[in-house]
């Protein structure tokens, strides 16, 4: 009757703490999508920000944040997809096997702050080349490279083996086989782990705060080209991204309307990241239902 | 189709066939390996000459930075550079975040795997992948205009605090701590949870005499990756904590972790000077660290393997 | 009783080497060891396999034939710890040599596996695979090989108008002879077949058997199975494995009728295995 009891007591606590994760999360995105939703209007999205006086906008902060994120897939994406391949297809077991493993281990579990003081010391520094969007996207390389590494390991070893010794078999390399076989058919996966790591690096504000810097210079959105110090598109401009922004804007706290702004702000970045999450979800089913309809 | 050539000049090595595209692309692939390596030694050895300056050029001693509370680096007449109420800080607020995160997590891992697998899990599953999207800013932001108005006027204090800084941080670290103990959790063997049910244990004997103890490995890696999580935090808790330089006495008090410190201080001390190193020589600090949570890490594991 | 067997081997390998360079050999095995690690899998075996005839290697599960088969075009390659030694000889040349270029030599000995394995692309496109990395790049040329090599495969009738939907579409059976016809296009020596059939039901099987039958007019074939009856319906030489290894190699029709070793017809009868 005791251990009854207990039994019951032990399945009310479960169940409790279950109630207490969900209402966490209940909680917290009711807070930022209520408070948030208040302050998102056409002119927040499209009006440059302000340093001193209230009514500021992001639209910079959300370009940089889009811009950056494009500059670090476009950099981490065949790294991360030719480290996968390279892990799941050559690498024989042994010493140096274990030595690239390890510097993955190490790569992801970096605090993103050491992973900017990284960029500070090399990107910034070393290169003379002072807050540039270009660094930033590089320490968020470092940031998000493993995870990237990892997705395409997994998709790669997931791809059913035989489909590979049939094209062996074939007479075709296997750097050919690669090309042709195997990745088109991890691509889904490898795809669904990119946005989702998208989601993350769109969010990541420490790596940031010193390498691509607190502020944006005056941009001139009809201004194409990349080499113009006012252009939106100039790699070597500092670039205050959205997540940076809301954590300046507190931390600053000079203009008068901070938690507006930042209100805002979260909202627009969480639903970012929402719709990351649920572009990879959709992405990945989509692409799954095509290659098995077939059948 | 060129049967006609002699068998050696088809089926032999030659130049050109090493030359071919198998070549290429392994070098490529081969390139991307080391680029991670290189990533990994360039950190490892920049951050550690970077962070070894303040004592190599500037002469401070290790013990007394590591060991004494005065800081007090913009004193003109005797800089203070003691950094034990941030090491404190930051160990403080990973351990008390994960006392609150770790029964959460495991116990919400347990929801999922044996109380309700079915349900509970395609409901949970879900709400901790979200909230691990939910980037670390806004979580500071939700800390500083919630958590602090309220510890302020309902707990006692600033609000700026330790309390603040270990919930925030317990909220972040959940998800990390959840999916892993839940992973851990569903790969037990089946026959376990048969054993023990057929002897007549009750569902919570089976869970805290049979299914946590084999569990325990790989719960404690789930709560070891947690707190390297929460070590690293930088903005989240710095726009809670409150950044004193003082040693905390109560869980009420402001105070400062190795990341925060960094955080503000590290954009307005010029690059060069004294202050300035000895906030690499923290960066220093959370390298080690980092490296020693994965030493842990794997430590566990091999303990795992052993089984 | 089984030293009594290595025995008689043993004293057969002579005159196996004898006939090496007959010219109705393709592939001649002498000695040939296989390792996975320290594991012995195929222990010491020597043989011809004859030109332009089907040759079957049966024996129980794990007697090494699959093993062997693999050796040939050196897919045992990509298992690793996996080690030949000794010869198999094809035009001269011993492929187990570190100098081969595997690529080319599997371009002349192909093979085709126990599952259907089509690539996820289109039936056209499972054909030209090969074809395009051998460097054929003429959309007429790459028709003509497609067309020739699905006909040969008796399976261009029912594909002709859907060339271009995906391989996944197709039954088992016909995924099968699709994996044979894409291994005909890059007009190989030697095909090997690895239980083609084990997977397909009895119609389609029946298909594939006819088929293989026909192929040997114009390649080698050898082919490992489970199956008694397909060995004795297609194949003209039999070698039966045990252990690892080789304990009878002779015409099918003796194999089946008057074997000499008691082991072979122990196992023909289905009295092990």
């Amino acid at each position: 009757m005791n251990s009854k009891a207990a039994d019951r007591i032990a399945t009310g606590v479960f169940v409790a703490i279950a109630i207490t994760i969900v209402t966490i999360l209940a909680g917290l995105f009711f807070y930022i999508f209520v408070n948030g939703f208040k302050h998102i209007s056409l002119e927040f999205l499209t009006s440059p920000s302000s340093n001193v006086r209230a009514g500021g906008g992001i639209r910079d902060q959300l370009f940089n944040s889009f811009y950056i994120l494009f500059i670090t897939m476009l950099i981490t994406v065949p790294i991360g997809i030719g480290g996968g391949v390279y892990m799941a297809e050559y690498a024989k077991p042994g010493k140096v096997t274990d030595l690239i493993r390890t510097c993955i281990e190490v790569l992801s579990s970096l605090p993103s702050i050491v992973i900017g003081m990284f960029g500070l010391l090399i990107f910034v520094n070393t290169t003379g080349w002072g807050y540039t969007i270009l660094g930033g996207a590089l320490a968020l390389t470092i940031f998000n490279l493993p995870t990237m590494v990892r997705t395409t390991e997994d998709a790669i070893r997931a791809v059913p083996r035989d489909l590979k010794e049939a094209s062996l078999a074939l007479g075709v390399t296997h750097w050919h086989t690669i090309k042709t076989i195997i990745l088109p058919a991890a691509f889904p996966s490898v795809l669904t782990g990119a946005i989702l790591a998208a989601g993350r690096v769109f969010g990541e504000a420490a790596a940031l705060l010193f390498t691509a810097g607190l502020s944006t210079p005056r941009l001139d959105y009809t201004n194409w080209n990349p080499f113009s110090e006012q252009s939106p598109l100039n790699i070597f401009r500092p670039a205050e991204t959205l997540a940076v922004h809301i954590w300046s804007v507190n931390t600053q706290g000079l203009i008068p309307d901070v938690n507006e702004v930042a209100s805002g702000s979260s909202a627009v970045l969480v639903l970012s990241v929402l719709i990351f999450n649920l572009l990879a979800r959709w992405i990945g089913s989509l692409i799954h239902k095509r290659a098995t309809a077939t059948k | 189709m060129e049967k006609l050539l002699p068998a050696k000049d088809r089926l032999l090595k030659s130049k050109r066939s090493r030359l071919d595209g198998e070549f290429r692309g392994k070098l490529i692939v081969i390139l991307c390996a080391v680029i991670m390596i290189s990533a990994t030694i360039a950190i490892t050895i920049f951050l550690g000459t970077k962070g070894m300056q303040s004592f190599t050029k500037n002469g401070i001693s290790i013990i007394e930075f590591l060991t004494s509370t005065n800081w007090n680096p913009t004193d003109k007449a005797s800089p203070m550079y003691g950094v034990l109420p941030f090491i404190f800080g930051s160990f403080a607020v990973t351990f008390l975040a994960a006392l609150i995160a770790a029964p959460l997590g495991i116990g919400g891992a347990i929801f999922m795997t044996e109380i309700a697998p079915s349900w509970g899990r395609k409901i949970l599953q879900p709400i901790v992948e979200l909230l691990v999207g939910i980037p670390s800013v806004v979580y500071g932001f939700i800390g500083l205009t919630v958590l602090v108005p309220f510890i302020r006027e309902n707990v006692g204090g600033l609000g700026f605090s330790l309390l603040s800084g270990m919930i925030v941080l317990a909220v972040m670290i959940l998800p990390t701590i959840t999916t892993i103990a839940t992973d851990a959790m569903s790969s037990l063997p089946n026959h376990l949870r048969e054993g023990s049910y057929a002897l007549g244990a009750t569902r919570w004997q089976t869970i805290r005499k049979v299914l946590v103890p084999a569990a325990m490995p790989s719960l404690l890696t789930a709560i070891i990756l947690g707190m390297a999580r929460a070590f690293g935090e930088a903005l989240a808790v710095q726009m809670v904590i409150g950044n004193v330089r003082n040693l905390p006495s109560s869980i009420l008090d402001a105070s400062a972790t190795l990341t925060t410190i960094i955080t503000l201080n590290m954009g307005h001390t010029t690059y060069g000077s004294v202050e300035n190193n000895t906030l690499w020589s923290m960066g220093l600090i959370l390298l080690i660290m980092s490296f020693a949570f994965i030493l842990l890490i794997r430590y566990l594991s091999s303990r795992r393997k052993l089984r | 009783m089984l030293t009594a067997i290595k025995e008689r081997t043993n004293v057969e390998l002579p005159f196996q080497t004898t006939s090496v360079f007959q010219p109705e050999t393709i592939l001649a095995v002498k000695n040939l060891e296989i390792f996975y690690g320290e594991k012995r899998a195929v222990n010491g075996i020597s043989l011809d396999i004859e030109k332009n005839t089907v040759t079957a290697l049966i024996g129980p599960s794990g007697c090494g034939k699959s093993t062997f088969l693999r050796s040939i075009n050196r897919m045992n390659d990509l298992i690793p710890g996996a080690k030949a030694i000794g010869e198999i000889i094809y035009e001269d040349l011993n492929i187990l040599s570190e100098d081969i270029n595997v690529v080319a030599l599997r371009k002349e000995i192909g093979m085709v596996f126990q599952k259907p394995n089509p690539f996820p692309k289109s039936i056209y496109e499972n054909i030209t695979h090969g074809l395009k990395f051998a460097g054929i790049k003429k959309k007429s040329k790459l028709d003509e090989i497609v067309e020739e090599s699905l006909r040969k495969a008796a399976l261009w009738d029912e594909v002709k108008d859907r060339l271009h939907k995906s391989a996944l579409s197709l039954s088992g059976g016909q995924q099968q002879r699709l994996c044979i016809a894409r291994t005909i296009a890059m007009k190989p020596t030697v095909i090997l077949l690895d239980e083609p059939s084990s997977a397909l039901d009895p119609i389609s099987n029946a298909k594939v058997e006819d088929l293989i039958v026909d192929l040997k007019k114009e390649y080698s074939i050898i082919i490992v199975t489970h199956n008694m009856q397909q060995a004795s319906r297609i194949s003209d030489k039999t070698a039966f494995f045990l252990s690892g290894d080789l304990i009878e190699y002779d015409s099918t029709e003796t194999i089946f009728t008057n074997p000499s070793v008691k082991k072979t017809e122990e196992y023909i009868s289905g009295r092990f295995g």
